[in-house]
């Protein structure tokens, strides 16, 4: 079974994307910002993606995953932005920093699991 | 309150007969929330006085809206992803082996809706045959909805829209982003051409192909129509051809001018004279 960290400061998109993902077979993590991130990457070495929010408090999604990459002593999972940003500037600063997908706000279920499905974890 | 059923039959064979689409019974729900609000926008507050103003006298235009409505557009991109699969790994490395003397590629969108299939191709032979830059490659699309059509050649796609099969990747480099949503390139608006057809019509006026992808349309027709079509478009591809379907779709038991290939998971058909020996 695969595992899947899912990193928003929101609870409710938390648990809703639990809901949408849990059925799929898919083992779950889940941190509250940046380094409550940082903490679960180091402990879980098992985790297969990241689906990371970009605008959290204490560390914002996109300063975890320049730290993530730079350290190339880590298991590098794959990681989708999962924002409300949803400019192409963004985007574009988002892949540069190493993210392999990007998941627009609001998201449906269906793009969820295709974005998944493209990333390896289905 | 439901439609009456001579209403129903009324309305769902003008439809049948203009485009091919089968409702079939049990479809009122379908039918009023799609035609109710074209009734409403010309004042008739129910499907009632829209079907009186029909059996009085032929309104063209508002038959065509009808039949349109009643179509269904829903389409993304990359759909089913393994026919561009092969599309990229078995289909387009023969066929471009086969055609290096002519240099020159058609392909066929055949219900093109608003344009995510042809797009697809198109950024398939984009990304992965640089070499055919220099090549004349036609990609057309058509369809019976010449509102899908008008779309497909803006090519602006929601924000949902684009996320449905298209990775962040091709999204970046073919799309800008524009108030509407995201917008296909130019260069890529520019390689396609979008025309409306009705696939119950003759189908020569097209010239022949190379590839067709007519996926997702057929199921909506009676056994008859598909087989007048699939013949038909068998005379439009070149002997070694290729015809997608979608992966509903079948050729079994509605013609035989069609063979399975073996070696494609999805729908892939040759035409079977290109396996009779001379
Ligand atoms: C479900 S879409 C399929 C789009 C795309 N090929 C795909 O697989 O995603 C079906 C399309 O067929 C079109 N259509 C229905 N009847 C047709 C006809 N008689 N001639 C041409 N197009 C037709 C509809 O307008 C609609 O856009």
């Amino acid at each position: 079974m695969k595992t899947l960290l899912l990193v928003d400061d929101s609870r409710a998109v938390r648990l809703a994307t639990k809901r949408m993902v849990t059925p799929l077979g898919v083992n779950i993590l889940e941190a509250e910002d940046g380094s409550q991130a940082w903490e679960r990457v180091q402990s879980h070495p098992e985790i297969d993606a990241i689906l990371l929010d970009w605008n959290m408090p204490v560390m914002d999604g996109i300063t975890f995953l320049r730290k993530l990459r730079e350290d190339k002593s880590q298991p590098q999972p794959a990681v989708i932005m999962c924002t409300t940003e949803n400019d192409l500037p963004r985007i574009l600063e988002a892949m540069q920093a190493g993210a392999n997908e990007y998941i627009m706000k609001p998201f449906t279920e269906e793009i969820v699991r295709e974005k998944l499905a493209g990333t390896g974890i289905l | 309150m439901t439609i009456d059923s001579n209403d129903y039959d009324f309305l769902s064979a003008l439809v049948a007969r203009r485009s091919g689409l089968a409702l079939g019974s049990g479809k009122e729900y379908l039918l009023e929330a799609r035609l109710i609000p074209i009734a409403n926008s010309l004042g008739m507050p129910s499907l009632v006085e829209l079907v009186r103003h029909l059996r009085v006298r032929r309104d063209e235009s508002l038959e065509a809206t009808i039949t349109e409505a009643m179509t269904t557009n829903e389409t993304l991109f990359f759909r089913d992803k393994t026919p561009f699969e092969e599309l990229k790994e078995q289909i387009l490395p023969e066929l471009i082996a086969n055609r290096q003397t002519s240099r020159r590629l058609r392909i066929w969108s055949a219900a093109a809706s608003t344009g995510q299939e042809a797009y697809s191709l198109l950024m398939t032979i984009r990304e992965s045959f640089p070499q055919l830059s220099t090549w004349r490659i036609e990609v057309i699309g058509t369809d019976i909805s010449q509102q899908a059509l008008s779309k497909a050649r803006q090519g602006i796609y929601s924000q949902f829209e684009v996320q449905r099969g298209l990775p962040i990747q091709l999204l970046v480099k073919y799309f800008q982003q524009v108030p509407e949503g995201w917008q296909i390139s130019q260069e890529l608006r520019n390689a396609v051409t979008f025309k409306p057809l009705n696939l119950l019509e003759n189908l020569s006026s097209l010239g022949e192909f190379d590839i067709i992808f007519c996926r997702n349309v057929l199921i909506y027709f009676e056994q008859a129509n598909k087989t007048t079509i699939l013949d038909r478009m068998e005379r439009q591809l070149r002997p070694d051809g290729y015809l997608v379907l979608g992966a509903a779709e079948t050729v079994l038991g509605v013609t035989n001018r069609f063979q399975r290939v073996r070696s494609c998971k999805s729908a892939v058909y040759a035409p079977t004279r290109q396996f009779q020996t001379v």
